[in-house]
Parts: C-alpha cells; sequence; structure tokens
C-alpha cells in the first residue's frame, strides 16, 4: 500500500504529538469539536453508517453496540479496554505510547456519543511507559479544560481515570473488565444481561477497544462515506496489523482490509520479508485465538470474512506472529497450551479442567513422551470445551480451542512423525517424572 | 492467573502489630475513592500503592487495606490473590520479568531465560541470593516487534539476546523509564496531602532520570 497514507498512525515518530499542542497542531481536536455540533443520536447514527468493527477481537459493529443502551438511562460509563494481553499483539500500546491524545479524542466521542459521564481507561499493569504517556495527556487535557465540566463550551461533562490492571488476560474480555474496575478478581459475568443494560456497579455500559475508539476523531471529521471508501463493505475503515517473528520488519503497520497474510509478511512496507535463511511454517494471522494457517494459506485477506473460510475463528486482533520451519511445532502447541491453561480463571469447569489437559498432554509431547492417541485427545478436548455456543461464561475456551484444534488438525502428520520419532528410552523417563 | 505462585505458608496478620500502612499511604489509598461509585473499587489502586510502599502485599496489609476501604479482610486477599502482579512474598529489589509469549519463544526467549537463571542462580519465582533481583515469567508483554523482550522494574528491554543479559544486569538504571512519570499510583514519599487522584487532575509528575 505505497499509496495508503497512514491515518491512525499518522503521528507515530512524531514526538511533539504527544503534548496536546503538537496534538492539536497535528489537526487533533477537531473531531470532538465537529461531533459537539451534533446530538449524540446522530454521531450514532454516522458510526453505524460506516459500520465502524470492533476492533478489540469480535468485530461487532460498534455503533449498533451503543444503540442497546437503554433511552432511559440517567448514569452510563464507558470502559476503554487497553488490556492488550492478546499474543502478539501490540498496536494498542503503539496508539497510546505514540498519540495518546487521539485515544482521548475518540473516548470523548465515544462517551459523548453514549452520554457517559465517566470513561475508565483499563490498562494492563505491564504497559508502563504508556500508562506514563496517556497519564500526563490526562492531565494536560484537565489543565486545558478537554475534560472536567463543560467541555467545549457545551452541556458535555467528562471525567476520564486511568485503571491498572495487575497481570491477567481475562480482564480484556469486557466483564472480566468491569468486575476488575469494581475490585474484584477478574471473573467475566454471565451475560444476558450484557454490559450496555447493566455493566459496570450495574449501569448501562458500553466496552470499546483503544484502537476502534482511535477511528472516532477521523471518522467524525471526514464521514462515514470517507470510512466506508476504506476496504470492503463487511471490512470498512483503516486497521492496524501487527506482525512479528523471524521477519525484517517485524512491527505495526496501517492499510485497509483489503491486504493478504502473504502482504503482510512480504511487502516492503510491512513485514518487508522472512530474515535470511528463515522460511514460513505456520503463521497466527489474528493474535494466537484465532488459529493457525500452512504456508500454503497465506493468501488469506486480513478482513472480518475472509479467516471463516481457513478454519480460523475470526480476523481476531489482526496481529500475526510466523513461525519458521526452524521451531519446533511440538514447542508452539506447548506454548499455547500452556498460555490458556494460565490464564483461564477457573470458573468453568470445561475451561479450567479443558485448559489443564490439554497443556498437560502439550508439555508431555514437547518434552519427548507423546502418545498418537494424545493428538485425538486434544482435539476432542478442543472440541467438548469451546465450540458449544453458551457452555462457557466467556470467549476464551474458543480462543484455546482454536489454535490447538486447527495446529493439530493441519500437522497432523508432521506431529505424528515427531512422535514416531521418540527416543522411548527418554519417553519413558519422561512419564516417570510427570505422572 | 496467579494460581502457580500462591504462597500457602505465609503466617496469618498479627493483629496486635504496628500498623504497616502510614498515615500518607492511606490518604492516597482514600484519595481514589471519588472515582467510584464504591469504595471497593479503589482496590487495585490500593494494592498498587501498598505494593510500592512495601514492596509486597503481605496478610496484615491485606487486613488494613480492608479496614480503609470498609470491606472484608477476605475480600482483599480474594481479589490480590487472583492476579499475578501482586505478591504475598518478598521479591528482590527488582522484579524481572521474562516474555514468554509466542513470539519471544520463536525469537529465541527461553535462551535469555536460561541465561538469567545461570547469572543470578535462581530459577523461575526465585530471588536472587544478594536479595537484588527477583525473576518470573509472563505471557505476551506485548512488545513483540522488539522481542525477545523483558521487564525489569518499568523498563521495557528490547531484542535481548543472551549476551546482552550480564550487561543488562549490571545497568544501576536498567528498570527506570526515559520518561518524566506520573506519580499516581506510587506510595507517597513525602507528608500527607500530596496532590493525589480524585480530583480528576491526576497525579503530579517528576522527572525520571536514565
Ligand atoms: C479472554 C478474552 C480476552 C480479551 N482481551 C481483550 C483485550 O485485551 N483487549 C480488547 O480490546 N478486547 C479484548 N477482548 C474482547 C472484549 O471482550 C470486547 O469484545 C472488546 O473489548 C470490545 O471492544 P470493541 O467492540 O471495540 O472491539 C477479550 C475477550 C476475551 C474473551
Ligand atoms: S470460560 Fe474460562 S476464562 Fe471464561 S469465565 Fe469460564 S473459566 Fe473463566
Amino acid at each position: 500500500m505505497r499509496d495508503y497514507e497512514p491515518i491512525l498512525l499518522r503521528n507515530v515518530g512524531v514526538p511533539e504529538a504527544r503534548t496536546l499542542k503538537g496534538y492539536e497542531a497535528r489537526g487533533g481536536y477537531r473531531g470532538i469539536r465537529k461531533a459537539l455540533g451534533s446530538s449524540p443520536e446522530q454521531i450514532v447514527e454516522e458510526v453505524k453508517k460506516a459500520n465502524l468493527r470492533g476492533r478489540g477481537g469480535a468485530g461487532f459493529p460498534a455503533g449498533l453496540k451503543w444503540s442497546f443502551l437503554p433511552k432511559d438511562r440517567t448514569i452510563t460509563y464507558l470502559c476503554v479496554n487497553a488490556d492488550e494481553s492478546e499474543p502478539p499483539t501490540f498496536s494498542n500500546r503503539l496508539l497510546m505510547e505514540n498519540d495518546p491524545h487521539q485515544v482521548l479524542e475518540g473516548a470523548m466521542i465515544a462517551a459523548y456519543a453514549t452520554r457517559a459521564q465517566v470513561a475508565y481507561i483499563y490498562m494492563r499493569v505491564e504497559f508502563h511507559e504508556q500508562f506514563h504517556v496517556l497519564q500526563r495527556a490526562v492531565d494536560e487535557a484537565y489543565a486545558a479544560g478537554y475534560l472536567g465540566r463543560r467541555l467545549f463550551g457545551h452541556d458535555f461533562d467528562l471525567q476520564v481515570y486511568i485503571h491498572r490492571g495487575a497481570g491477567a488476560y481475562v480482564c480484556g474480555e469486557e466483564t472480566g473488565l468491569i468486575e476488575s474496575i469494581e475490585g474484584k478478581r477478574g471473573w467475566p459475568r454471565i451475560k444476558p444481561p450484557f454490559p450496555a443494560l447493566e455493566g459496570l456497579f450495574r449501569r448501562p455500559t458500553v466496552v470499546n477497544n483503544v484502537e476502534t475508539l482511535a477511528n472516532l476523531p477521523h471518522l467524525i471529521e471526514r464521514g462515514a462515506a470517507w470510512f466506508t471508501s476504506i476496504g470492503p463493505p463487511h471490512s470498512t475503515g483503516p486497521k492496524l496489523f501487527c506482525i512479528s517473528g523471524p521477519v525484517r520488519r517485524p512491527g505495526c503497520y496501517e492499510g485497509p482490509m483489503t491486504i493478504t497474510v502473504r502482504d503482510l509478511i512480504e511487502r516492503p512496507e510491512f513485514g518487508g520479508g522472512m530474515l535470511p535463511g528463515k522460511r514460513v511454517k505456520m503463521v497466527l494471522p489474528g493474535g494466537v485465538s484465532v488459529g493457525v494457517l500452512t504456508a500454503n494459506e497465506l493468501d488469506m485477506k486480513m478482513d472480518f470474512a475472509d479467516p471463516a473460510k481457513y478454519g480460523l475463528l475470526g480476523l481476531g486482533t489482526a496481529a500475526a506472529v510466523v513461525v519458521d520451519t526452524d521451531t519446533d511445532i511440538r514447542l508452539v502447541l506447548r506454548n499455547l497450551a500452556r498460555f490458556y491453561a494460565l490464564e483461564s480463571c477457573g470458573q468453568c469447569t470445561q475451561c479450567r479442567e479443558g485448559t489443564s489437559w490439554m497443556y498437560k498432554i502439550a508439555a508431555r509431547i514437547a518434552a519427548g513422551a507423546g502418545r498418537r492417541a494424545d493428538l485425538d485427545i486434544l482435539e476432542q478436548t478442543a472440541r467438548n470445551m469451546g465450540m458449544m455456543p453458551g457452555l462457557s461464561i466467556c470467549g476464551l475456551p474458543d480462543g484455546a480451542t482454536y489454535p490447538i484444534e486447527t495446529l493439530v488438525r493441519k500437522f497432523r502428520s508432521e506431529l505424528e512423525e515427531l512422535i514416531g520419532q521418540q527416543e522411548p528410552a527418554r519417553r519413558d523417563a519422561v512419564l516417570q517424572t510427570v505422572n | 492467573m496467579a494460581w502457580p505462585t500462591i504462597d500457602r505458608n505465609q503466617p496469618a496478620g498479627d493483629s496486635g502489630a504496628a500498623p504497616l500502612l502510614s498515615e500518607a499511604v492511606r490518604e492516597k489509598i482514600r484519595s481514589f475513592f471519588a472515582r467510584y461509585e464504591t469504595k471497593r473499587a479503589a482496590l487495585l489502586p490500593a494494592l498498587h500503592i501498598v505494593q510500592d510502599a512495601l514492596g509486597h502485599v503481605p496478610p496484615q496489609a491485606m487486613v488494613e487495606v480492608a479496614e480503609v476501604l470498609d470491606i472484608a479482610p477476605a475480600a482483599v486477599l480474594d481479589t490480590a490473590s487472583f492476579y499475578t502482579h501482586f505478591w504475598t512474598h518478598p521479591k528482590g529489589a527488582q522484579v524481572i520479568v521474562v516474555c514468554r509469549g509466542l513470539t519471544c519463544e520463536v525469537l529465541g526467549g527461553n535462551a535469555v531465560l536460561e541465561e538469567l537463571k545461570r547469572l543470578l542462580g535462581i530459577d523461575e519465582h526465585g530471588t536472587s541470593a544478594d536479595g537484588r533481583y527477583s525473576l518470573v515469567t509472563e505471557d505476551c508483554l506485548a512488545g513483540c516487534d522488539h522481542g525477545p523482550c523483558l521487564l525489569i522494574g518499568e523498563k521495557l528491554h528490547r531484542r535481548v539476546r543472551p549476551e546482552d543479559v550480564a550487561r543488562i544486569l549490571a545497568d544501576p538504571d536498567n528498570g527506570r523509564l526515559a520518561y518524566e512519570r506520573s506519580t499516581l499510583f506510587d506510595a507517597p514519599s513525602s507528608a500527607p496531602g500530596e496532590p493525589g487522584a480524585g480530583n480528576g487532575t491526576g497525579g503530579v509528575h517528576e522527572k525520571g532520570s536514565g
């Protein structure tokens, strides 16, 4: 996309854009001013027309989510999801550390549209620099009268508070996040009721991802027609893509949702190709939770529709990690299984037990003590713990089963071969220690 | 999730002992009340402040936090024990968090972890004999564009190779950010009444060195 002009990332690498003055000099805070000239309902309509779909992983249309808020509400909360714990995703980090006021302006527009008077930015605690940058931007905005009471001379009050998490992936799930703000363990809630009706402190609440909100200033300033002119109709607007692993230019890049996984790896303006001597073995293109692609599936489009054709959960966070042919896929399997086993919050039996068993089995395979039947057990466990809707309180087990199920299915013969090559003596020694 | 590290051997709080939390720390915690509808919602900020003040959150501190927030001590333990980042044990002066996310593993992160273990003479969850460092691993630190990475204090170290580890450990500023920091979640360093959080204008800033 050499002719693509970055919108969300236009301030990256411009240090003065971190300050309110610098941000404003570069065109910032025009979107909120324009928004305040319309009614909240008109903003919701415009965002609906633009078909801005959530960037946090689920792809739910933002305008539609906002319209679920009850009409007669008095208190509404906005929660900005800055938990960003899905490996290997770092687009929210980039937005917050380079362009904090863009995130705040997006939150202001969302708060105005939803009539929220308080916004909490839920930020994972490992984001230290990002916290300091964003808190400074918040302080600056208060000092300039851009947060607080009667903003920009309108009947619009907004308080913004950063709430720091404490190390739990599940707090990125929207109701886990809400519980965590309430000072509780981050146990997701049974839905319904959805947060729009009963969320933070049991009030109507909207949770949106940082990148979703960062789109709003531009969407409002330039209009829904401009927004839908970028990308296909089901995947409109500018999008951030992360690429990591053994590529020449790991990083976060912006483009329309017309690019393919191959583009993301190979094009000079994105990943720039593999490092010398490295070859693609598999790609997890949307954060690890959407599942894996083989080297033959790189024509998948990075949009909201195409991933399903490859047996994946969705676009996820649009963050791709490339695994090269020098990496033992048993270690990939173990890494994935460990993540979900340690991050399952433990409320739902099949998620708690299923992720733990998958990890035990994957660790055994990685240690050289796998059995062929283990692959069947992994597939069966995966099928039974997540893929039936409504059985789990949150989406974590879906995210656990897709990568494990697709990896075992798409790389089965290789796994079988590796298991076949195990040294019996080593296998027996490992089995002695684990069982 | 915190369960692999839960400490079941810690003695219960001794109610006869002198308070652990100074009035300044209590006041700082109270300054978060105005942000939320309930006092309990100030629990995560409170635990961050206490951990900053004491280096960890011992049971007696939980009892005292419960007092300040007007909730049961069990509620504080329930929350504190859930999160990986709150430590009921004393830790070293600096905690090193090595990323074990998939990208870092593919890029050789395990070798960095092994080198750390070797140089510090400890295993995961251990603290070096001189008390300087504790070592833990965590899932994806969202630094995948610079993997393998690790976090010391507030600073993310990027593209770390095993041969870099000794130099990083020797650097006295290895945990400090080169950015102006907000003291919002820090323990108060001076007298009570320091600018706090509740008034909506956030904390004060101080220049970090390094
Ligand atoms: C286990 C789990 C973890 C999640 N982590 C995050 C996260 O770190 N950041 C995020 O924005 N959404 C995360 N989500 C999705 C949120 O539940 C929610 O859909 C999203 O924040 C809504 O914002 P959006 O509509 O703007 O995308 C997670 C979901 C699950 C099930
Ligand atoms: S599905 Fe798993 S992570 Fe989600 S609430 Fe249930 S146990 Fe917790």
